[in-house]
C-alpha cells in the first residue's frame, strides 16, 4: 500500500545544528508508536523540542503529524513509547492534563463552539475562568497586547476564520503555556494575516515559549522555524535546520522522491469563445451561518484555466453549488456555451458537456459504500458512455471498462479490483473522482479544491491534467485555497471574499500581496468602486489585517 | 367562572411545562430523546401506585421521578454508550413505557386516587382573584416555576450550563478540550427523565387523581414539540405550555357549553395547534437554526 517506496531515503542521521543538544529540552518523545487497525500512524518516533524554539513538524498528508501531536496533547494514547516533560517522564492522559503541564494547542479544524461567544469559548478551556466580566477584560487586554484584538462579546458563528484563529491563539496564551502546538495555522489566513501571526510567534519564542509548528508550506517553515523534524509514513526520516535547506530539498525529504514540475506557462493559451459565463449571479444564504453570493460576474473561455482564490468559507461552496446546479438560480445568471443554464438540472448540464468535482470527495464526490463502477455510473449515466443499456438496465461491463481506463490513466492504486469508494486512500480517491470526469474530456470543467489533502505526486498529476484539458479547448474553473497551486496552473485569477468575486486578472499582473488584499475584503471595495451593486454596508476587512 | 378556567389552565399546563423543560436540557446537550411519552406514562403509573401504597402524595411524586430516571438511564445507556440510533431508541422507549405501564397499572384501575395537597402561601393567597389563582396551587405548580428559574440560571449563568451547551454545540471540540461528552449527556438525559417522570406523576396525582391506561394521551409528544416551539429557551417554554394548556381547557369548556362541533374534533384541537405552531416556527429558519444545538441527535463515539 506504500505509495512511495523508500528508494531514496535521506540520511537517517542528519548533522544537527551545533549546540542544540546542549540546550534544555522542554518536551522529548522517545519511541512513540501508535497503530490504527492495520496501519502504523507513528512508528518509533523520537522528537526533542527545546525551550524557546519554533520547531517545525513536516510531512505529507497522512505522514502521522496530527497523530503525533494528539499524543502530546493527550487526545490520543500512544501504544508504546515515553514522553518526557522538562526531564520528567509523564503520562498525558487527557487534554486537561496537557494544559496543566503547560501545553496548549491551536487546532487545524477549529475546536470552537459556534453558538457561543468569544469569552464563553475561552472560559471553557480554562480550569478556573473566574468571573466572566473580568475574563472578558483580560481577553481584551491580552489580545490587544499581542496585536490580535478581539471583542469578547462576539458570537463565534458571526466571525471570519482569521478572527476564529485569534480566539484559539488567545485561548492558548491565557493558559500561559510553555509549548504551543499549531496545526497548519496559516491554511486559513490571508498572506498578511499570516505575517502578523509570524510576528506573534517570534515574540512568543523570544519570551521562552516553544512552538511546535505543523505545516507543509515550506517557505513559511524556512522563514520562521529554528529546527525541523520530518515525518514520512509515520517515521522520523530526517531532522534539519530549515534555513540551511532549500524548498526542494525539504520537499524531497517529505515525499521521498523528486516532485514533478507542472508546466503551464510554457504554452500560453489560445483563447476560444466564452464557454461558461456567470452574469449578476445572486444566491441567498441557505442557513444563518452560510455565505450569500452577491452579483458575481465571470467569463471562462475555451482554452484557459481560471482560478478562484479565497479563504475558506467565503462563498466557494455556494458558488460551486450554483454552477453545478445543486442550487438552481435564474436561467440567465449562468450560461454554458451560450445556453441559459441557471435553472437546469445537474444531468442537463452534464449532457451539455460540463463536469463537476466537489470539494468533499467522500460523501459528495462519491458514495462511500458503493463500488467504483457504481460511482462511475452515478455521474456518467446520461452522457453517452453506454452505461445504460436497453430497457434502462445498467451495463456493468461498460462501467468496468471505464473503471479500468481511469485506473490506468490516473494511476489509481487499489488493493483489489473495483473496491468500495471508501476503501481508497484520500489521494487515490481524489485521482479517481477527478479522473472520472476528465476521462469524458468535458467542455466545461468546474473543480473545487482539486488537490486538497492529496500528496505532492498525485497533486502534480491532477494539476497537469487540468492544464492539458484547458489547452485542448475546454474551459476550466478551479476553486482553490492553495495559492501555490493557483499560481502553478491559472491563466487568470479572481478572488472571492464574503460572497463577492473580484475581477479575474491575468496571472502575470497578480501577486500574493494583491491577492491577500482582495481576500481581506478588497474584493468588496473593488466591486463598489467599479459602480457595481455593492452590499448595503461595506464590511471591514477581517481583522483589518494589512 | 374566569377564575375557574384559569385554575384549570394552570393544572393543564404544568405537566407540559415540566416535561418540556427536562427535554430542553436533554436536547441542549445534543441528545434527542423521543421517549418522553414513555417516561411520562411510567411516572404516572409508578407515582400513582406509590402514593396509593404509602398513602403519601410526596412519596408518590418522588417515585414518579425515580421511574422517569430509570427509563432514561436505559435510554442513555443504549444511545450514549452503545451509540444506538437515537430516534429508534426513543420511539422504542415510548412503546415500552406504554406497554409496561399498562401491565403495572392493571391492579390500580378504578382505585380512588390521592390528590396532592394544595399549598397555600400565607398572606398572598388571601389577595382576591390573584390569591387563589397564583398562590393556592398544589406544590408541583411551584416546583415547575422553580424549575424554569433553575434551568435558565444553570444553562446561561453557570459553568455547568456552559459545558452542557458546549457539548450540544460541538461534541468533537468539547472532547478535544477534555470534557467527558458522554457523562455530561448521560446526566442531562437522567435530568430529562426525572422531569418527564414528575410530569407523569402530576397527571395521576393532581390533574386527574386516578390511573387510566394511556392517560398521558400524547402530552409527551406535545412537550417535545414545545421544545422546538421555544427554540430551546426555557422562558419561552412557559409561554408555549400555557398556550397549549389554555387550548386544552377551552375545548373542555366548549364541549360543556354544548357547541355543535363534534367532541372528537375539539379534543384534537391541542394537537392541531401543535402542528400549526411548528409550521409557523419552521417557516422562520433563521430563528430556529440559531438556537438549535448543532449536534442534536448526532451520536458521539470517542476516537480513543
Amino acid at each position: 500500500m506504500n505509495e512511495w517506496q523508500n528508494d531514496k531515503t535521506p540520511d537517517e542521521t542528519e548533522p544537527r545544528p551545533s549546540g542544540r543538544q546542549t540546550r534544555e529540552a522542554l518536551l522529548e518523545a522517545r519511541g512513540l508508536t501508535k497503530r490504527f487497525g492495520d496501519t502504523l500512524a507513528n512508528e518509533n518516533v523520537d522528537l526533542r523540542i527545546n525551550k524557546g524554539e519554533i520547531h517545525a513538524l513536516l510531512g505529507e498528508n497522512g505522514a502521522g503529524k496530527s497523530t503525533l501531536v494528539k499524543s502530546f496533547y493527550g487526545s490520543l494514547e500512544p501504544d508504546s513509547g515515553e514522553i518526557f516533560w522538562l526531564g520528567q517522564k509523564v503520562n498525558i492522559d487527557n487534554p486537561s492534563e496537557a494544559r496543566s503541564l503547560g501545553i496548549g494547542m491551536v487546532f487545524q479544524h477549529f475546536s470552537l463552539f459556534e453558538a457561543l461567544t468569544v469569552v464563553e469559548n475561552i472560559a471553557l478551556a480554562l480550569p478556573n475562568p473566574g468571573n466572566m466580566a473580568e475574563l472578558a477584560e483580560r481577553i481584551r487586554s491580552i489580545s490587544e497586547d499581542y496585536g490580535l484584538p478581539l471583542n469578547p462579546a462576539d458570537v463565534v458563528a458571526d466571525l471570519p476564520v482569521g478572527i476564529r484563529q485569534r480566539i484559539e491563539i488567545i485561548r492558548c496564551l491565557l493558559q500561559e503555556p510553555k509549548l504551543i502546538i499549531m496545526d497548519e495555522p496559516t491554511s486559513v489566513l490571508t498572506p498578511q494575516e499570516a505575517d502578523r501571526l509570524f510576528v506573534t510567534l517570534e515574540r512568543l519564542a523570544g519570551e521562552g515559549c516553544a512552538v511546535l509548528y505543523i505545516s507543509h508550506r515550506l517557505e513559511e517553515v524556512q522563514r520562521i522555524c529554528h529546527h525541523a523534524t520530518i515525518l514520512r509514513h509515520g517515521r522520523v526520516v530526517s531532522e534539519c535546520d530549515p534555513a540551511r535547506e532549500t524548498a526542494s530539498s525539504l520537499a524531497r525529504m517529505m515525499v521521498g522522491v523528486d516532485v514533478a514540475n507542472v508546466s503551464a506557462a510554457a504554452n500560453a493559451p489560445q483563447l476560444g469563445p466564452v464557454r461558461l459565463r456567470l452574469t449578476n449571479l445572486d444566491l441567498p444564504a441557505s442557513s444563518p451561518f452560510a455565505t450569500e453570493l452577491t452579483n458575481i460576474n465571470l467569463d471562462v473561455h475555451a482554452g484557459e484555466v481560471v482560478a478562484i482564490a479565497g479563504v475558506a468559507g467565503n462563498g466557494q461552496s455556494e458558488l460551486f453549488d450554483a454552477i453545478s446546479g445543486e442550487r438552481p438560480v435564474a436561467p440567465e445568471m449562468i450560461t454554458m456555451d451560450d445556453l441559459p443554464s441557471g435553472a437546469r438540472s445537474i444531468t442537463w448540464r452534464r449532457q451539455k458537456s460540463a463536469a463537476f468535482v466537489p470539494e468533499e470527495r467522500l460523501g459528495h464526490g462519491s458514495v462511500p459504500g458503493l463500488e467504483l463502477t457504481g460511482n462511475i455510473t452515478l455521474t456518467r449515466h446520461s452522457t453517452g458512455d453506454g452505461l445504460i443499456a436497453s430497457l434502462g438496465l445498467l451495463s456493468r461491463t461498460a462501467a468496468g471498462r471505464l473503471e479500468q481506463k481511469i485506473k490506468r490513466a490516473f494511476d489509481v492504486r487499489m488493493s483489489h479490483d473495483n473496491p468500495e469508494a471508501r476503501s481508497l486512500s484520500g489521494g487515490n480517491l481524489q485521482k479517481f473522482v477527478v479522473g472520472r470526469e476528465l476521462d469524458r474530456r468535458p467542455g466545461i470543467m468546474v473543480i473545487n479544491q482539486p488537490t486538497w489533502g492529496v500528496d505532492a505526486g498525485a497533486a502534480a498529476l491532477i494539476r497537469q491534467a487540468l492544464i492539458d484539458l484547458a489547452r485542448s479547448g475546454s474551459a476550466v474553473l478551479v476553486i482553490s485555497q492553495d495559492l501555490d497551486e493557483i499560481f502553478e496552473i491559472a491563466d487568470r485569477i479572481a478572488v472571492v471574499s464574503r460572497g463577492i468575486l473580484s475581477k479575474a486578472e491575468p496571472v502575470h499582473i497578480m501577486n500574493r500581496e494583491k491577492i491577500g488584499l482582495l481576500m481581506a475584503g478588497g474584493a468588496e471595495t473593488q466591486a463598489a468602486k467599479s459602480g457595481q451593486q455593492a452590499p448595503d454596508v461595506l464590511p471591514e476587512a477581517p481583522g483589518g489585517a494589512v | 367562572m374566569f377564575e375557574a378556567i384559569l385554575l384549570t389552565v394552570i393544572t393543564a399546563a404544568t405537566p407540559l411545562l415540566i416535561a418540556a423543560l427536562g427535554e430542553l436540557v436533554v436536547e441542549r446537550s445534543g441528545v434527542l430523546n423521543l421517549g418522553v411519552e414513555g417516561m411520562m406514562i411510567m411516572g404516572a403509573v409508578v407515582g400513582f401506585a406509590a402514593a396509593n401504597l404509602t398513602g403519601s402524595g410526596t412519596l408518590g411524586a418522588l417515585a414518579a421521578v425515580l421511574a422517569g430516571v430509570c427509563m432514561a438511564s436505559l435510554f442513555g445507556f443504549l444511545v450514549l454508550y452503545l451509540a444506538t440510533n437515537q430516534v429508534a431508541t426513543g420511539l422504542s422507549l415510548t412503546i415500552l413505557g406504554l406497554g409496561l405501564s399498562g401491565m403495572i397499572g392493571e391492579a390500580f384501575i378504578g382505585v380512588p386516587g390521592l390528590k396532592l395537597p394544595r399549598l397555600d402561601i400565607p398572606l398572598l393567597s388571601d389577595i382576591p382573584f390573584i390569591g387563589p389563582v397564583f398562590f393556592q396551587q398544589d406544590a408541583l405548580v411551584y416546583v415547575a416555576f422553580a424549575l424554569v428559574a433553575l434551568v435558565s440560571y444553570v444553562l446561561f449563568r453557570t459553568r455547568m450550563g456552559l459545558i452542557l451547551r458546549a457539548v450540544g454545540d460541538n461534541h468533537g471540540s468539547a472532547h478535544a478540550l477534555g470534557y467527558s461528552v458522554l457523562r455530561v449527556r448521560f446526566l442531562a438525559v437522567l435530568f430529562g427523565g426525572g422531569c418527564a417522570g414528575l410530569a407523569g406523576g402530576y397527571m395521576s396525582l393532581a390533574y386527574t387523581p386516578q390511573w387510566v391506561e394511556n392517560m398521558t394521551a400524547g402530552r409527551g409528544w406535545i412537550a417535545l414539540a414545545l421544545v422546538v416551539f421555544s427554540s430551546w429557551l426555557p422562558l419561552r417554554v412557559v409561554g408555549g405550555a400555557y398556550l397549549f394548556g389554555a387550548v386544552t381547557v377551552l375545548t373542555f369548556h366548549a364541549q360543556a357549553q354544548g357547541i355543535g362541533i363534534p367532541s372528537q374534533f375539539l379534543s384534537s384541537l391541542p394537537y392541531l395547534a401543535t402542528i400549526l405552531v411548528l409550521v409557523v416556527i419552521s417557516a422562520n429558519r433563521r430563528l430556529t437554526l440559531v438556537n438549535t444545538p448543532a449536534c442534536l441527535g448526532k451520536p458521539f463515539v470517542p476516537d480513543r
